[in-house]
């Protein structure tokens, strides 16, 4: 994909950043405001997919040199990892703990495994939306 | 615990030997596999003390306690006889493989894991109380025993005679699982201790005839027994050590170990005990008939080994006769029992040391083919040595173990005449005469093997090596057998003691409550009865024919190839492979649209018909939320870009126009308040726009010539069915709520269970964990699929690389 676009490069610069934090934003905040690992993956990938537009997909892959592959089975494996860690407290499969936590900065936070398990799902969606992308992209 | 720890050692062992193999290269792995197998036969050995006085031993390893499965090891004098036989014959194989397979030119490791997990399995089979373990550790030893004949899985013969066994073991091993789940379902319990116990009850169920008829399938596939024996010949392509362990002295005896442990269930059936006796006679007549056409060594032992099998299987079926015989422990029909298991221990102790023989002719010549053998006789005078006590024994003579068995076998199939149930008494007589037959057989393939090989002409220049004498460490294995072929003769009564007898209790409980009972005293001398006069007649038939096996050994070649069982195979798995890929080809058409319209054709079909059958049609428009100018407005807004899809002629509006319809959704979503779906919603639809124009960049223009009236007319039919079918699905579920909704328990449980605000994301990751875990799962291997057409694309040249 050939495009010599100023305005639209100029702007992805800026864009691409504010998607990202919302990305980020939105799936910290899923477990009591809209959001989730979902979303959150798929507003990473139209990030990506807005500098691959922008600049073409071969200068992305120099920016971020990401094996989404390996991104896909890392995530699986964190959400599987998560299910079955219960298994070791003896409770059933997938039982999730969670509890409040005092930080500095952030004041009274919980803390839950299910967002491991969503670190997981965002991780999977990110890999795979981008494998497909880009293997669909790149093949002439 | 101990116990079932124990049969899982082996395993565990298997898990350091590729490590062992990569980092200790130098020291050939075999070493450190050689303490397992023996350890546990010095474990097992001190078992035997209170086992031969009519003990046993039980440990219990719950699996899943909900389904109440178990791993329940028992041992009683039946699986310890076996377990002693799997670990002391593994460990003489074992050294034996040491001196056999190379260090430097094998996968030492593959072997050994495959060898390992073998003992596991094995040791399983015969200690499992549990049906369920029990079929799991026996489906393992197919598995196991599939990987080892594929050992060389560069050969072609190889990889056929690994899926061949596959093949006919795995099918007889579901078969006995449905056995298995039918004797449950009748007597309420996996364990078989707890079956024998409701004989009674079970015998007169319906699904006995059933589940008797699977469990032999299953015992018979495994067992090598007409028709299924020929699996076991073309198994022949493993190592050596794989063939004396496997498939002569161990995995081959685990249906004859299956026979015996479900004797006391069975016996009283006179179906069984036809089965049994004759399909086992049989087997032996007929193998050890054609033994004689082979002209490979190791074909010439696997038709031998097919043969045996069938002569200890007949004696367990002659042994449930018994049960059916008032005060059975007077009489000689308490032989068959203890000839069966005193023939089992001996086959496998000649048996072993033959193998282990052709193995090493096969390593010092280059060749197993008898026809070119000869005369070595000179050169390896204790390989000959060794192969004469182990065929002498195979023959029936004395003074070798063989010939003790062999004359009980004779009595037990003698005593089948004076039996006068079950049309005995008019089709008894049969029984000796094959019998006797197949002796004769058997007394020929023993000389032809050993004479063959050693004696005659030595033909060096046929030879593609220059024989000599193996080393000694190959030696040692088979020469302690053939030492313990010896010993058996000389102190068969203590064998019997210590190891047949605890074995003949377990098999007939009907009959002894400890092994002391069995009353079944080895002798060398009966005086000049009837087995004796037929002992010697088979000596002196089998001689004059092997005198003159020359002259008509070329009548085989008369029968006709077309008629074999192999054949039969062949032909069975080339009809099913054609036939799949036939079928599939009907359906299978390569357009994507014919995809789409069986999909959605089921769908309509499914979903209507479970509307039509369930009466469900129902439409209540009460509680229906009032259409505003917003709904109205978003609802023309889609209709136009469906419009626009359908009827555009670039492929670019079209996917533009189908975004359009997604981003309405998403405007729906946001009116009733569903901001988690509209999100979603809003993103997806933009990047898979992208994506479809990315992908749909590359393909021509849509040419509209193509489609027929009749094509289009179709697909209208069916996209007006999907429509009609959701409107009614949608509407039901309005009108009729069968149970009350489930977001009130969502609500409710959201913040206190869940640690949760937002429910939608809650349901995502616990509630239904298990669909994201899985949507994942499908996620990911979906990435794969598309890389895999994409990147991995075949040139035709390239797609037929499976044969090399």
């Amino acid at each position: 994909m050939k495009t010599n676009d100023v305005m639209l490069q100029t702007a992805t610069k800026v864009v691409t950043f504010i998607i990202l934090l919302f990305a980020v934003h939105i799936f910290f905040a899923g477990h009591y405001t809209p959001g989730g690992g979902f979303v959150g993956g798929l507003l990473t990938t139209s990030a990506i997919v807005l500098l691959m537009l922008a600049f073409g997909i071969r200068t992305v892959k120099k920016i971020l040199p990401i094996n989404y592959v390996v991104m896909t089975s890392v995530g699986l494996l964190v959400a599987i990892a998560t299910a079955a860690a219960s298994i070791v407290f003896d409770v059933p499969f997938f039982t999730h703990a969670y509890d409040y936590f005092d930080l500095p900065l952030f004041g009274e936070t919980s803390l839950h495994s299910a967002l491991l398990f969503d670190i997981g799902v965002y991780l999977v969606v990110v890999g795979v939306t981008m494998t497909i992308i880009q293997t669909i992209g790149e093949d002439e | 615990m101990l116990l079932v720890m124990l049969i899982f050692l082996p395993l565990i062992a298997a898990l350091f030997i590729p490590l062992l193999y990569k980092k200790i290269g130098q020291i050939h792995t075999g070493w450190f596999v050689l303490p397992v197998p023996a350890a546990l036969f010095i474990y097992y050995s001190t078992l035997l003390p209170s086992i031969a006085e009519g003990g046993s031993r039980v440990s219990e390893l719950q699996w899943i306690p909900s389904l109440d499965i178990a791993f329940i090891a028992y041992i009683d004098g039946l699986s310890l006889l076996f377990s002693l036989l799997i670990t002391g014959i593994g460990s003489l194989v074992v050294l034996y493989s040491i001196f056999y397979l190379d260090k430097h030119r094998e996968q030492l490791h593959n072997f050994y894991v495959y060898l390992l997990m073998f003992m596991t399995a094995m040791l399983g089979v015969v200690q499992s109380d549990h049906l369920i373990s029990l079929y799991l550790f026996w489906e393992l030893t197919s598995i196991s025993s599939f990987l080892l004949i594929g050992y060389w899985y560069t050969r072609d013969r190889s990889r056929f005679g690994a899926l061949k066994s596959m093949m006919i073991t795995v099918f007889g091993g579901l078969m006995m699982l449905g056995g298995f789940v039918l004797l449950a379902i009748m007597g309420g319990t996996y364990s078989i201790r707890e079956l024998i116990g409701q004989v009674p009850e079970i015998s007169n169920h319906d699904f006995f005839i059933w589940a008797l008829v699977l469990i032999l399938l299953g015992a018979f596939t495994k067992s090598a027994q007409f028709p299924f024996y020929i699996w076991l010949p073309d198994a022949m392509e493993a190592p050596t050590p794989v063939s004396a362990y496997l498939h002569s002295a161990t995995m081959v005896k685990a249906g004859l170990y299956l026979v015996a442990r479900f004797t006391p269930i069975f016996a009283v059936s006179s179906t069984w005990v036809w089965l049994v006796t004759g399909i086992g006679l049989f087997t032996m007549f007929w193998a050890s008939f054609w033994a004689l056409k082979q002209r490979d060594l190791k074909g010439i032992l696997a038709f031998s080994t097919v043969s045996q099998l069938g002569l200890i299987m007949s004696l367990l079926g002659a042994s449930a006769v018994a049960f059916h015989v008032e005060d059975a422990v007077g009489t000689y029909f308490v032989y068959a029992g203890f000839a069966a298991v005193f023939h089992l221990i001996n086959h496998a102790v000649f048996k072993g040391s033959l193998f282990m023989i052709a193995g090493i002719v096969d390593h010092e010549t280059g060749t197993r083919d008898i026809r070119k053998l000869g005369g070595l006789m000179s050169l390896m005078p204790i390989s000959f040595t060794i192969a004469m006590i182990g065929s002498f024994s195979m023959a029936g003579l004395p003074p070798f173990g063989g010939f003790l068995s062999k004359e009980m076998f004779l009595t037990g199939m003698l005593t089948l005449t004076e039996f006068n149930l079950f049309q005995f008494d008019t089709w008894g007589i049969l029984f000796p005469v094959i019998a006797c037959i197949g002796s004769v057989f058997t007394f020929i393939y023993s000389f032809y093997f050993v004479f063959h090989t050693f004696a005659g002409k030595h033909k060096p220049e046929l030879l593609p090596k220059k024989a000599h004498e193996a080393p000694i460490g190959m030696l040692l294995s088979p020469a302690f057998l053939a030492i313990l072929v010896i010993v058996i003769f000389i102190i068969p009564n203590v064998v019997g003691d210590w190891l047949v007898k605890p074995a003949v209790a377990a098999i007939q409980p009907f009959l002894y409550s400890s092994p002391q009972e069995v009353p079944v005293d080895v002798a060398y001398w009966h005086g000049p009865n009837t087995e004796f006069f037929m002992t010697l007649g088979i000596f002196a038939v089998g001689f004059l024919m092997f005198w003159t096996l020359r002259k008509w050994q070329k009548s085989y070649d008369l029968y006709p190839e077309s008629l074999t069982l192999n054949r039969l195979y062949d032909n069975m798995m080339i009809l099913s492979d054609t036939g799949a890929n036939r079928f599939s080809r009907l359906y299978m058409t390569g357009f994507m649209r014919s995809y789409l319209v069986y999909m959605f054709s089921f769908v309509i079909i499914i979903v209507l018909g479970t509307f039509v059958l369930n009466e469900a049609f129902a439409v209540d428009m009460n509680n229906l939320a009032p259409v505003g100018l917003y709904e109205i407005v978003i609802m023309l807004a889609m209709f136009g870009s469906i419009l626009t899809i359908l009827f555009s002629k670039s492929r670019l509006t079209a996917i533009i126009a189908l975004g359009a319809v997604g981003y309405t959704v998403a405007l729906f979503f946001v009116i009733f308040r569903a901001p988690d779906l509209a999100l979603t919603q809003l993103v997806i639809e933009t990047i898979s726009v992208a994506l479809f124009l990315l992908a749909f960049y590359h393909l021509p223009q849509i040419s509209r010539k193509e489609e027929r009236m009749r094509f289009r007319l179709g697909n209208a039919v069916i996209a007006l069915g999907v429509g009609v079918t959701m409107t009614l699905v949608a509407l039901a579920a309005h009108s009729g709520k069968a149970l009350p909704s489930i977001s009130e328990f969502y609500k409710e449980t959201v913040y206190t269970e869940a640690g949760g605000g937002n429910i939608v994301n809650v349901i995502l990751v616990d509630y239904r964990g298990f669909d994201t875990l899985f949507e994942i799962a499908v996620l990911g291997i979906a990435g794969i699929g598309i890389i895999t057409l994409i990147k991995l694309r075949l040139s035709k040249k390239e797609g037929q690389h499976e044969n090399k």
